[in-house]
């Protein structure tokens, strides 16, 4: 066994240990970590098939951006998970069924001889002074730029949704509209009661 | 250089992982969220496998866009999240019957 299987096996069963402990622990804020070591050990698995910008990228947005946003969440809100695990294992044999299922599924495809993966070209070795984030950058500049271009469309409007539906509004000065103060009523403001002369 | 169909069973297995997820979290959304997230890493990584093993970068710029959309997807999910959450006082599904007719 060569050194590189070695190290995918090992990488690979770190990410589905830590892919299970994101489904099963019971407190929030360890699924979010238990995640994070997940996406590392997936992008050290990029890594060894050649997609290095991906990987970097993939560490970039998701260990870099998107946990911290988990994390600020789970911690921020003031959650009950006892109530939230109550009957947590009911279900646990159906999931099961499922999963094992899904996974018996897949490997049957994968496995049988009608998936002939050797017809693929296989792994193109990398020339000298060219490397994965040259073609990518090719490609996504070249023939990908009106997608790339939605892209950012894509995240601004991310950015305009996530503030916008947040957004406490707050009363910053003592302005009063004009509008509102001509439209007031007499019966609004004064209220005559009848008084009792003893 | 991995075989291929190392890397497509180790995405296989991850993807199920992330549907017993879902099964068994139905009731925290935080949960299912990460669960998603899961699921689209293990698609992600099926699409750079073939990439690399197919020689064409296609696959791989499709999971440039893959990143893109699913961190919009979480940031907005979690927005959502929070609002709901100031709203109902609580991320149970259960408690989310609030359109029942």
């Amino acid at each position: 066994m060569n050194w590189t299987l070695l190290i995918f096996y090992l990488v690979s069963a770190v990410l589905l240990v830590s892919s299970i402990l994101v489904v099963t622990v019971r407190n929030s804020v360890y699924a979010a970590l238990a995640l994070m070591l997940s996406f590392f050990s997936a992008s050290i698995v990029w890594i060894m098939i050649e997609a290095e910008f991906l990987a970097i990228s993939l560490v970039l947005v998701y260990v870099g951006a998107v946990m911290v946003l988990f994390l600020f969440v789970v911690m921020m809100l003031d959650i009950n998970f006892e109530r939230i695990r109550q009957g947590f294992w009911k279900y646990s044999p159906a999931a099961l069924g499922v999963g094992v299922l899904m996974v018996l599924e897949l490997s049957a495809v994968l496995l049988s001889r009608k998936a002939d993966f050797d017809k693929l070209v296989g792994p193109k070795p990398i020339q000298a002074g060219s490397s994965n984030i040259e073609q990518l950058g090719l490609q996504v500049y070249s023939n990908y730029i009106l997608p790339l271009e939605l892209a950012a469309v894509v995240l601004l409007v991310a950015i305009v949704a996530a503030i916008s539906l947040t957004l406490r509004k707050k009363k910053l000065s003592k302005y009063v509209d004009p509008a509102k103060q001509i439209a007031i009523r007499r019966e609004d403001r004064v209220r005559l009661v009848k008084g009792r002369s003893s | 250089m991995l075989p291929l169909t190392h890397v497509l069973l180790l995405s296989a297995v991850l993807f199920s992982i992330a549907m017993f997820g879902i099964f068994m979290n139905r009731r925290n959304v935080i949960i299912l969220l990460m669960a998603i997230e899961l699921m689209l890493l293990a698609v992600n990584m099926n699409f750079v496998a073939f990439s690399k093993y197919s020689g064409d970068m296609a696959g791989q710029v499709f999971v440039f866009f893959i990143l893109t959309v699913a961190a919009a997807e979480s940031a907005i999910g979690l927005a959502i999240l929070v609002v709901l959450f100031r709203t109902m006082r609580s991320i149970d599904v259960r408690d989310l019957d609030q359109l029942r007719g």
